[in-house]
């Protein structure tokens, strides 16, 4: 009798606030990382997309470590993050289908404006960390084992500096993302390491600046994986795969290099399968061969600066 | 400190606007709040009166247990909650995991100790001072149980309102198991999270103010509610 009426209390809560939240629509789940939801990169894609379709995206948008782990588990229906390592472990191990290149945006350094360790214009991005290591001045790392994280470590690692030694000291690990870490550089008058999608939507750079960019190491490659519905049979492996075809696809990689932050670019469209999106992209970009090399590429990177909504700052 | 007039001067304006985005968010959170509060309430209310009036061996292990459950960490709970809710989780059939019934579940966790353990020092209070008349009555347990709840409901109105004040608070279980999904999941604290991490604090202090006046609204009409009962049928 009570145990009938809790039950029936517990739908009759429940059940107006799940039906409200447009359940029942057709929408599939994509496991993301901070750097496109904070940079306002899903809010210009997903209406493109769900315009034309009808379907809608739900982004959980976490640490690249964490979405792989949601995927693993089933949680999510497509992955779309920026480790190329961990993807590619990811699909070999049967939880996803196949990796697909998406778009590459790249990672720069950031600090205060008045620059005390002079990294200013290096673009060897290992030289520029050693100077900073030398100086020493305060930089901050993300900690959190992410893909910046994993990227930055290699940086250290090429400049010989052994960085985890001194943490705590003007090496500080906040192990967060990296919005809350690009808030305590701003505090401390630090360095980092951000990716620039994150670093051009971020609003309280209260007078940091990029201060080294345009390094090849600092390429920053996504992939999107559709979750492999043997592994998880409840995948809807329809629907994402209708996702992932239309972000390789001609009018996809469109709508990635016309988005804007505040008129600058942050991402390159750089599909195997888009083709048919030279012609689309050429128009807006001086260097078309660029947008579809994959990023191992080696001339890409040096011309990533080069677009000229870049050269306005 | 130019930050918090800015922050003021957003609020109102997003107020002033409204803003529907933020219309929807309010509504969604204040839907799950009251739902779980509610859950709550029907499950830890009796749960606290039975701890009070009933004696069974380890029982004062269970006072202690609700009393530190009181502090349970949201985190945690959302782990939890996020375990037993994924796909690969005993619940995972349902697929509630990143839909607005986890974010209940979580805060209903988080709520019913703080209920259980305030109704139980309450009912217990009661129970001291009327125990001999309700027994001269010949009210057995269950009955007992059952006045001593009514008969404390504005105490407990109390507690039911400190229940719904972490709820609404809270943001690191809900961040966990709803994951901040716009316009699906995405609650007024995971909303500030969320614009903290782009580094608008303007806009995130805006939206807390919101919360705050929200809450506000919450307590004054409880609170108008039990003054208007009490004076009316006290």
């Amino acid at each position: 009798m009570m145990i009938r009426f809790w039950l029936a209390a517990a739908v009759a809560c429940i059940w107006p606030v799940q039906a409200g939240a447009g359940d029942g629509k057709t929408f599939i789940t994509v496991a993301s990382t901070t750097s496109t939801q904070n940079s306002g990169f899903f809010a210009h894609i997903l209406p493109l997309f769900g315009k034309n379709t009808g379907i809608e995206v739900r982004v959980v948008a976490v640490g690249t470590g964490q979405a792989l782990r949601l995927a693993r588990r089933g949680d999510a229906d497509v992955l779309f993050v920026h480790h190329g390592p961990s993807e590619e472990k990811f699909v070999a191990a049967g939880f996803g289908v196949k990796r697909h290149d998406v778009m590459v945006n790249d990672f720069v350094i950031v600090g205060p404006g008045d620059d005390p360790a002079g990294i200013g214009g290096i673009t060897d991005a290992a030289k520029a960390v050693r100077k900073i290591a030398d100086a020493p001045a305060p930089f901050v790392s993300r900690g959190d084992d992410s893909g910046t994280h994993k990227k930055e470590q290699e940086l250290w690692r090429a400049a010989e500096v052994d960085a985890a030694a001194a943490s705590g000291t003007w090496y500080r690990e906040t192990g967060s993302g990296m919005g809350a870490t690009l808030n305590t550089t701003a505090a401390m008058r630090a360095y980092t390491l951000t990716d620039r999608g994150t670093w051009l939507g971020f609003k309280n750079k209260v007078g940091m600046r990029v201060l080294s960019e345009g390094d090849r190491r600092l390429l920053n490659p996504y992939g999107v994986i559709l979750v492999n519905p043997a592994r998880h049979p409840h995948v809807k492996a329809k629907l994402g795969k209708i996702f992932i075809d239309w972000l390789i696809s001609a009018e996809g990689q469109a709508a990635i290099a016309a988005f804007r932050i505040d008129g600058r670019r942050a991402f390159w469209p750089n599909a195997a399968t888009a083709g048919a999106s030279r012609s689309a992209i050429g128009k807006k970009n001086p260097q078309p061969g660029t947008v579809n090399r994959r990023p191992s590429g080696k001339r890409g990177v040096e011309q990533l600066p080069d677009d000229p909504s870049e050269r306005r700052k | 400190m130019p930050e918090f007039g800015a922050a003021f001067a957003e609020a109102l304006s997003l107020v002033i606007r409204l803003d529907r985005d933020l219309a929807e968010i309010v509504w969604l959170s204040l839907k799950v709040s009251l739902a779980a509060v509610f859950l709550a309430t029907v499950i830890g209310m009796p749960l606290g009166a039975a701890v009070a009036l009933f004696h069974f061996p380890g029982r004062k292990a269970v006072i202690v247990g609700l009393n530190a459950l009181m502090g349970l960490p949201p985190v945690v709970v959302g782990l939890i909650v996020y375990l037993a809710l994924s796909r690969a989780g005993p619940f995972g059939v349902f697929g509630l995991l990143f839909t607005p019934a986890a974010l209940i579940a979580a805060q209903v966790l988080l709520v019913v100790p703080i209920i259980a353990a305030l109704t139980r020092q309450v009912v217990e209070d009661l129970w001291a001072e009327y125990s001999d008349q309700l027994r001269s009555f010949g009210a057995g347990p269950g009955r007992a149980l059952t006045a001593l709840l009514w008969d404390g409901r504005f105490t407990l109105l109390t507690a039911v309102l400190a229940g719904f004040g972490r709820a609404s608070a809270e943001v690191g279980a809900v961040m966990i198991v709803g994951g901040n999904i716009d316009h699906v999941t995405r609650v007024m604290t995971t909303a500030i999270a969320l614009e903290v991490r782009k580094g608008d604090l303007a806009l995130a202090l805006g939206l807390g103010v919101i919360l705050m006046v929200l809450s506000l609204i919450v307590n004054g009409a409880a609170f108008l509610i039990k003054d208007t009962v009490e004076t009316r049928y006290g």
